[in-house]
């Protein structure tokens, strides 16, 4: 007869010598490991809480400025590093990780509204109420050594003087010319004392402008007659315009999708267009109780981080109705400018208290580097989370999120209100002749009109 | 496809060409009908085993962001599993055992000397005796991982032993009756059921609790995922007890009597009870009641026993047979005859049944599915010792049996599963290891709501209560009205001809005898009396009372 029986050799399964790893075995057939999916369930459960007991997003702050953060301004060549600019007139050069100024700029006579920085990311552009438009000129980071402590106050480049006061300005993604905003649209060029050309629609106030940094050479602006105009600089006259019920803030264009964009409104929405389609929003971001002030979207294209008027930072995804995420802290005032950082993982946002705060894009990430083990169960973790949590418990734990009275109770008023508005109309509309209160969709309703 | 083909020859690019081909060919056809071989279509079938659950079909959804993440997830199971096919096939360390017996030789007729003769020094080892005759039949237990064995003599005594190095870790005379022993979660700790009450030891035979709720118990079961420790006992109470907290989840009374068959369902931690009538009735702690009860044998059970995938279940009573179930479809499957009463039924990690009864033990090979006419392997016990408990060794081909003249153990080739995995089980466990892998089993503990019959259904999305309050509500007044239409239904109209019929009159009767709902409500309760305030008349009163006291009654 044929017999064998199972004999295992000990030195097959267990380690030569102290300083081996231990060997690990695996044999993946269903019937050793029964009842996976509770245990799963478990695993999503205890992660979700463990989320929460490690979500501390708040890493520091940058203070220095002795009036309201107005603008502020990302290197697209160096990640450790913002440049802003307050309502007093001084713009600073900050190196984040240790939290200090590294070069002043002052010069600037009155409010500076908006900054920019070359695509070369060693021009700084900046505009403000004194009808000025000033280059400086951004030092160029030492190795892996802290920049040297900021005592100095460096000079303007150059200083252009302009008619009206300028309220924004943008540099274009690729070449030497940027755009600034106020009374109309100007194109300039770095070595240029007078704009190369100009565009206006409408004689009211152009707010903020942003430059498509997929498509170099098409820009969107904000004016104050509540519409978003865009541009192309191939052509002599403006590309079209969509005009809303409330005034939009900020626009900010998804980088990975060259031709959508999202615009913080007045009505605490913030809404998504595709550029060719003008008529309609592609999706509405409720979740703010006061008017959005500023945004702007992660380099992954996936995420965009919203400040509002109401003393929140709010994280959104590209496609999703709610904020994902809510930062605010007892000391921070109405925020009026918001950065993603270049690689993703901070976020920053400049508000009235004259600090600019640095929090994490993920609240519960550990930060630094990861061992590949660590890095597997985060992985295995965040796949977990996301199989189960469509469940009750997990799904609460997982939406609960701190808000302060204020907010929470206004955020309760503004439904009250938008229910009552919904119930009203549905009354009207099944108490009228059939046909005669249309249903708008809620993408068109806050537009009043699209214009070529 | 042959027109492009021949355009893109033309054009002078035929490898250009091929990968077309290639490339059409792979998106047309399923994964399983394209390119693999013989050897890997024997990949494909092993592969199956690793899908859980059917396919969703995409056909029928709307949301196209939605069809296509379910498409995605598709094909990401079937590469996950086709993976987890090669893994089996090329990199599990060992193999099984077999049997094979030559010419005219059959299996059952092959004893344990002639194996043990054939085998290697270090498996011929693992086939021993431990003679202890005084101290009564013994009850054996194997830790998870194989590795301890713990026995315990009716008489009150009590070891654990490493027997692969036949080492005694511990030996301890309690003094009382004990008629059953498990391991807990690991080696450090065991329970055993003594005369009243049920002591938890330590490793080093200290007797760490005496668990005073749980009396006169006859059988222990362990459920290591939940860290919950269950008995029965005389009077028929199936009590849960967390041996990780320490508090008694729930008591069940099984009110079916004296119950001393149970055994734990590894599928899905439900626990089946033998009864004396001849029943099976199956437990969670979270019913008061059975979830399933299932008459077996024309007589009490004396034995229970369910395969590793939950999928059948071994009974034997005293009527002589050996039945097995579908527990999925509740169904018989087969029965065998055993000429005395099986004492004990087992089935290893393989699918090999062992039924002692008496002082003989039989072995069927692949006997759950079909039936077998004869077994695998056969075995005696010298001295003709009656068979108390046996109990196969995890991740080994040795089946343990404990008998009146103390502890044997026999091998049995092809019954263990060759390969163990780490995270579950790890015979070479170092001190290390153990404490990691206690943490991490309390870190994913279950608790005792999740046991239920099908444990496919946690994570799945219920319908919302709401939802069913509304149905439920529907579906009540849609019964009342009919109820009440039926109790109401109009007497046939008298046709009065005394001057008093005019037409307008009857159509008006006739409506109103279309009662409504609460009208038949009220209609019952006057019927039946029941809550109904009865009008007492003044002149009922008044008779109540004498005449002569009639000026003293209240108007």
């Amino acid at each position: 007869m044929k017999v064998k029986v199972i004999s295992r050799s000990e030195d097959d399964f267990t380690r030569e010598r102290r300083q081996d790893l231990q060997k690990v075995f695996r044999n993946l057939d269903p019937s050793l490991h029964p009842q996976e999916k509770a245990h799963e369930y478990v695993r999503a459960l205890n992660a979700v809480k463990l989320e929460k007991v490690f979500a501390k997003p708040f890493l520091g702050a940058l203070s220095g400025h002795t009036d309201s953060v107005s603008s502020m301004a990302k290197s697209p060549r160096r990640l450790n590093c913002i440049i802003s600019g307050s309502m007093d007139g001084e713009i600073r050069l900050w190196d984040i990780a240790y939290r200090r100024t590294i070069c002043h700029y002052s010069g600037h006579k009155g409010p500076v509204r908006g900054v920019a920085v070359s695509s070369g990311g060693d021009r700084l552009v900046s505009c403000g109420d004194d009808c000025t438009v000033r280059l400086w000129h951004i030092p160029t980071s030492t190795g892996g050594e802290p920049s040297s402590v900021g005592n100095d106050v460096a000079e303007p480049v150059a200083t252009y003087q302009g008619k009206n006061a300028f309220r924004g300005v943008d540099h274009r993604w690729s070449s030497n010319i940027f755009a600034t905003v106020g009374a109309q649209v100007d194109i300039w060029d770095h070595n240029r004392s007078e704009p190369i050309s100009s565009f206006s629609w409408g004689t009211d106030t152009v707010i903020s402008v942003r430059f498509n940094p997929a498509e170099p050479d098409v820009l969107a602006t904000t004016a104050s007659d509540r519409s978003i105009c865009l541009y192309d600089l191939r052509m002599s006259t403006p590309l079209r315009k969509v005009v809303m019920q409330t005034r939009t803030n900020s626009v900010a264009w998804n980088p990975r999708e060259a031709l959508n964009f999202t615009a913080a409104n007045e009505d605490c929405n913030c809404y998504s267009y595709d550029m060719r389609k003008l008529g309609f929003a592609t999706c509405i971001h409720k979740d703010h109780v006061s008017a959005v002030m500023d945004i702007d979207y992660s380099p992954t294209g996936r995420e965009f981080v919203t400040g509002s008027y109401d003393r929140t930072v709010r994280i959104f995804t590209y496609n999703g109705g709610h904020s994902r995420e809510v930062y605010h802290a007892k000391r921070m005032q109405r925020v009026f400018c918001v950065k993603f950082s270049g690689d993703a993982t901070y976020v920053l946002s400049g508000s009235d208290d004259t600090n600019i705060r640095l929090w994490k894009a993920q609240a519960a990430e550990q930060l630094g580097v990861l061992l590949p083990r660590e890095k597997k169960k985060h992985a295995y973790l965040k796949a977990v989370k996301e199989r189960f949590k469509h469940l009750p418990e997990i799904k609460r734990i997982d939406r609960h999120r701190h808000l302060p009275k204020p907010i929470y109770k206004a955020d309760k008023l503004r439904q009250t209100l938008i229910e009552a508005e919904r119930k009203k109309e549905h009354r009207k509309r099944a108490h009228s002749a059939p046909g005669s209160v249309p249903l708008i969709p809620a993408r068109r309703k806050r537009i009043v009109t699209e214009l070529e | 496809m042959a027109i492009d083909l021949q355009k893109q020859k033309a054009a002078g690019n035929e490898k250009g060409a091929q990968q077309q081909l290639l490339h059409r060919k792979r998106k047309a056809t399923e994964i399983e009908q394209s390119e693999y071989g013989k050897d890997e279509s024997q990949g494909l079938i092993q592969a199956k085993k690793y899908i859980r659950g059917d396919k969703v079909s995409v056909k029928g959804i709307v949301d196209k962001k939605l069809k296509g993440q379910l498409r995605t997830k598709e094909r990401l199971f079937v590469e996950s599993a086709l993976n987890a096919a090669k893994v089996e096939q090329w990199l599990l360390p060992s193999e099984g055992g077999y049997l094979e017996p030559d010419g005219i030789e059959k299996t059952w007729n092959l004893t344990q000397e002639s194996i043990v003769r054939e085998v290697d020094i270090s498996s011929s080892k693992k086939s021993f005796d431990l003679k202890l005759p005084d101290l009564g039949p013994y009850a054996i237990d194997f830790t998870s991982s194989g590795r301890f064995l713990l026995l315990g003599g009716r008489k009150g005594h009590l070891a654990i032993l490493d027997w692969k190095e036949a080492r005694l870790l511990t030996e301890i005379q309690v003094r009382e009756t004990t008629r059953d022993v498990k391991f807990l979660h690991n080696e450090l700790f065991f329970a055993a059921a003594q005369k009243k009450y049920v002591y938890i030891y330590d490793k080093k035979g200290v007797e760490i609790h005496c668990l005073k709720s749980h009396l006169c118990p006859l059988k222990l079961e362990y459920l290591p995922h939940h860290f919950l420790l269950t008995t029965i006992d005389k009077a028929g109470i199936l009590r849960y007890q967390d041996t990780s907290t320490g508090h008694m989840v729930v008591q069940h009374r099984t009110r079916l009597g004296r119950c001393g068959v149970m055994r734990v369902n590894p599928y899905n931690a439900v626990m089946g009870l033998g009864h004396s009538n001849g029943t099976v009735t199956m437990w969670s702690p979270n019913m008061d009641t059975p979830l399933m009860s299932l008459l077996c044998h024309r007589g009490p059970l004396t034995a229970l026993a369910f395969d590793a995938g939950g999928q059948q279940m071994v009974t034997a009573g005293t009527d002589g047979k050996v039945k097995v179930f579908d527990v999925r479809k509740l169904q018989p499957l087969h029965s065998y005859f055993s000429p005395t009463v099986a004492r004990s039924v087992e089935i290893s990690q393989k699918g090999l049944l062992a039924v002692a009864s008496g002082s003989g033990i039989e072995i069927w090979k692949d006997a759950l599915v079909t039936k077998q006419p004869k077994p695998y392997m056969k075995h005696r016990l010298l001295q003709g010792s009656q068979v108390q408990d046996i109990c196969y060794c995890p991740y080994e081909d040795v089946l343990g049996i404990g008998h009146e003249q103390g502890f044997s153990s026999i091998l049995v080739p092809g019954s263990g599963e060759p390969n163990y995995d780490t995270f579950v089980a790890n015979p070479y466990e170092t001190r290390k290891q153990r404490r990691e892998a206690e943490v991490h089993a309390l870190l994913n503990k279950l608790q005792p709501e999740m046991i239920v019959l099908d444990p496919d259904r946690i994570g799945t999305i219920q319908r919302s209560a709401i939802e069913n309050k509304r149905e439920k509500q529907i579906v009540a007044k849609e019964a009342n009205l009919a109820g009440a239409i039926a109790s109401g239904k109009p007497v046939p109209l008298k046709k009065k001809t005394k001057g008093r019929n005019k037409s307008s009159k009857r159509h008006k009767k006739k409506q109103d005898n279309i009662i409504s709902e609460r009208r038949a409500v009220i209609k019952q309760q006057v019927n039946s009396g029941a809550n109904f305030v009865e009008l007492k008349t003044p002149k009922a009163q008044e008779e109540a009372l004498p005449r002569a006291l009639a000026r003293f009654s209240s108007k």
